[in-house]
């Protein structure tokens, strides 16, 4: 008896073993949350779209600007850059001829991230919206154009236009400004990691730029550079023609203006 | 025979006991602090982007690390809750937690449910040697009794004590008081959701050029939200409605949170409504003269008002005016509610106890008056403890509202004693895992109702349902309802359908063997 017993409880054991075999999954079966927050910082947040965007007709540049706010649009556009895939969205700068789009992230799976290398040609259907004075599209989807051709934007430059009220007209384009001073470099952290906010002179007036980490990195060349001027380099710079209450050009290159 | 079967039972023991266990090591306080090691430990920190605040971290650390020269504080700052949270995240997965993390209760259930990741505080808290007011610190820290009652019972989750309260802050509302006065109106001592969408109403007169009446502009938005979760959360704990339980039943798809929906429709259909997400930020168009009530932290008022000591916006846009600190409106003014936040900080479990009582001297460095007074100085923030609240300094610093537009600035210091004023009146919502996917989703219906508008899309009973299902789907509530145990799980798989036959079989053959065994005794 006491033999069967143990072969019995010998048998439960082995079973017992099975049973153990999947113990690695979480307590609970609550999903990892995308969080936002829950004080005054701005919120990387899974965004539904309020409704299905329609298909609408591809617009040019022109009558996207001519767009009201709110109104879904649909553009034919080729990418220059992009800022770091995350949680199924990616925010791109695009740019075709006629002029240049901010697509703030967008829907997008890590596999076609992958996919979006300057020049790429998309057609994108989201929402026209602007945020601090900058315009972009939000709640966007987008689709590969199939044969699509390829462009890459020459930067614009865009010196002679600083301070003044046509430099908005060139939103978002991919732009180049010569001969700034440096008057004040500032690590949003105060230290290196995280964006580096930059302010050049020219003509006595100030002009704020920015390099944003997630769309350099902080291994890059511009970040690096960055990082070591001094207040009274005159430098060049590229970038974005971002917006943020002003003009505050995401920039991609900085040099010394005497090294050219 | 025996001693074998009794093996070969208790390992069975063992082994079912083992079920769904961890291998996280159980935190056990050491009965004394070795000072005669080093430790090297990381307090993962989040500022405003304000470098004050970092500086003040840094400084901090220098001083814990003058008295306590055998720990080493690494600082690693973020600017974002959220990224805090998704790296502790991936670390927890690779055992690289910090040791100190500034944190979000919310946050801390979710990285409970990866085993003993959390040190519970409470023993740390009354240890004779080096717990609070213990007699082995060698720091002017505090006794239980001065950490505000309040703010403590935040960090308690499931009966325990998590996180210690580092700062705290609620919503205001910020009044741009000239307009509200040029339209007519006379401020109240509380406000109320009706006069703020009266007042804002009122306020969208156009003239025949399409700029405002009330400033000339052509951009007008009365009342702009910052966090519209919380908003959420506040109206309908005003009206006593339906949020979540405190065992993480989802209760926020009710009436009370259409009624409120209908009405954020309404004001949008209006323009007189906007939030954060869709505008911008609420300072910069109170401060431009584009805004009227403009609700945000108390940990922001340093950008708020036209001689704010942070502006972000060009001089040339200011428009000056008269800010006035406002509770965020009512329901019932009589008793008014609102939430409380601001960061915490946990510690997260090593192998090594006297590395976790290593950083928990330094949490409780974070609790002394010198960091305590100075971090509340660069915000609205409001320091946790009475020991900071009730000294001198601090009651100093309170007496000189308004000296300058700095350190002393009027709005920042009122922002502050708001909250002072009514920590009474404040309110934390639950906290269960899966809380802050909640709390996302409170705030993306009033979001996904704004976009509607705008865009053009109609607001009702069908397409609030579909709303409540779409939002529900988009952060897995319903998966949240899956935890605690409210759903059919569905059929046992068959091998454990076959270890508890067994198991049972085997309890009757026991059963059995044991019953036949004293019957045989009795015979005999």
């Amino acid at each position: 008896m006491k033999k069967l017993i143990a072969t019995v409880l010998a048998l439960s054991m082995v079973l017992a073993f099975a049973g153990c075999g999947e113990t690695e999954a979480p307590e609970t079966t609550a999903a990892p949350e995308t969080t936002a927050a829950p004080e005054t910082t701005e919120a990387p947040e899974t965004t539904a779209p309020v409704e299905t965007t329609e298909a609408a007709a591809v617009m040019t540049h022109e009558e996207y600007m001519a767009a009201e706010l709110d109104s879904a649009v649909c553009v034919e556009t080729y990418v220059q850059a992009h800022q770091s895939w995350w949680d199924g969205k990616i925010t791109v700068y695009c740019q075709s001829p006629d002029g240049a789009y901010f697509l703030y992230e967008m829907a997008c799976s890590e596999e076609d991230a992958e996919k979006l290398v300057p020049g790429t040609k998309i057609r994108v259907n989201g929402y026209k919206a602007e945020w601090s004075g900058e315009i972009e599209i939000i709640d966007a989807t987008f689709e590969f154009v199939e044969d699509g051709d390829t462009y890459i934007a020459e930067a614009l430059d865009a010196t002679a236009l600083l301070g003044t009220d046509t430099l908005i007209d060139h939103q978002n384009e991919f732009v180049s400004f010569s001969g700034l001073t440096v008057e004040k470099i500032a690590y949003k952290n105060d230290e290196p990691g995280d964006d580096i906010y930059l302010t050049l002179g020219l003509d006595g007036s100030s002009y704020e730029f920015c390099v944003e980490v997630y769309l350099t990195g902080t291994d890059s060349e511009v970040y690096t550079t960055v990082g070591e001027l001094s207040e009274g380099d005159v430098v060049n710079v590229e970038g974005f023609l971002y917006w943020y209450e002003g003009p505050n050009p995401h920039i991609t290159a900085i040099s010394l203006a005497e090294a050219q | 025979m025996k001693k074998r079967f009794f093996l070969l039972t208790l390992l069975c023991l063992l082994l079912t006991a083992c079920h769904g266990s961890r291998e996280q090591t159980v935190f056990t306080p050491p009965e004394t602090f070795d000072t005669g090691r080093t430790y090297e430990i990381t307090f993962w920190a989040k500022n405003d982007t304000n470098l004050t605040q970092v500086n003040i971290y840094k400084q901090a650390i220098a001083d814990f690390q003058a008295l306590y020269p055998n720990i080493t504080v690494n600082l690693r700052l973020y600017t974002d809750y959220g990224k805090i949270y998704n790296d502790v995240i991936t670390n927890i997965s690779t055992d690289t937690t910090p040791n100190v993390c500034i944190t979000y209760p919310d946050h801390i259930a979710t990285y409970l449910t990866g085993g003993d990741t959390v040190v519970p505080l409470d023993e740390l808290f009354t240890h004779p040697g080096y717990g609070l007011g213990g007699t082995e610190v060698a720091l002017d820290g505090v006794e239980p009794s001065q950490i505000i009652p309040k703010f403590l019972e935040e960090c308690r989750i499931g009966g325990q004590i998590y996180a210690v309260p580092f700062m705290r802050s609620t919503e205001a509302c910020y009044v741009n008081k000239t307009y509200v006065e040029a339209l007519g109106y006379t401020l109240p001592e509380q406000l109320t959701w009706d006069f703020i969408w009266e007042v804002s109403e009122a306020a969208m007169a156009q003239d025949s050029q399409g700029n405002f009446l009330l400033n000339g502009q052509k951009v007008l938005i009365p009342f702009i939200y910052k966090t519209t979760d919380n908003m959420m959360i506040q109206m309908l704990q005003q009206q006593d409605a339906g949020y979540s339980t405190q065992q993480g039943e989802i209760l926020l798809f009710n009436d009370t949170t259409r009624e409120i929906l209908l009405t954020v429709a309404d004001q949008v259909e209006k323009r007189t409504f906007n939030t954060f997400k869709l505008a911008g930020y609420p300072a910069n168009f109170l401060n431009a003269g584009q805004c009227i009530f403009a609700i945000d932290s108390t940990a922001g008022a340093t950008w708020m008002g036209s001689g704010a000591p942070l502006i972000d916006i060009a001089p040339e846009k200011l428009v000056p005016f008269e800010t006035v600190v406002m509770a965020i409106p009512q329901y019932n003014p009589q008793e008014p509610q609102m939430i409380s936040q601001g960061p915490s900080v946990c510690i997260f479990n090593k192998e090594d106890p006297q590395e976790v009582v290593a950083s928990w001297l330094f949490v409780q460095y974070l609790l002394t008056n010198q960091v305590q007074i100075a971090y509340s100085q660069t915000e609205g923030y409001l320091p946790v403890t009475s020991k900071a609240q009730e000294s001198a300094e601090y009651r100093d610093y309170l007496s000189r509202r308004g000296e300058d537009n700095d350190l002393y600035y009027a709005v920042k210091i009122d922002a502050a004693r708001l909250l002072m004023d009514n920590t009474e009146n404040t309110f934390v919502t639950p906290v269960f895992n899966g809380s802050a996917s909640l709390r996302n989703a409170a705030g993306q219906l009033i979001e996904n109702v704004n976009k509607s508008v705008r865009r053009g899309g109609e607001v009702n009973g069908d397409t609030l349902d579909s709303l409540f299902q779409e939002v529900s789907d988009l952060y897995r509530l319903d998966q949240i309802s899956a935890s605690r145990g409210k759903v059919n799980l569905g059929a046992l798989p068959a091998a454990s359908k076959i270890l508890l036959t067994v198991l049972a079989l085997c309890w009757l053959v026991m059963g059995g063997s044991f019953l036949i065994g004293k019957f045989k005794m009795e015979k005999r």
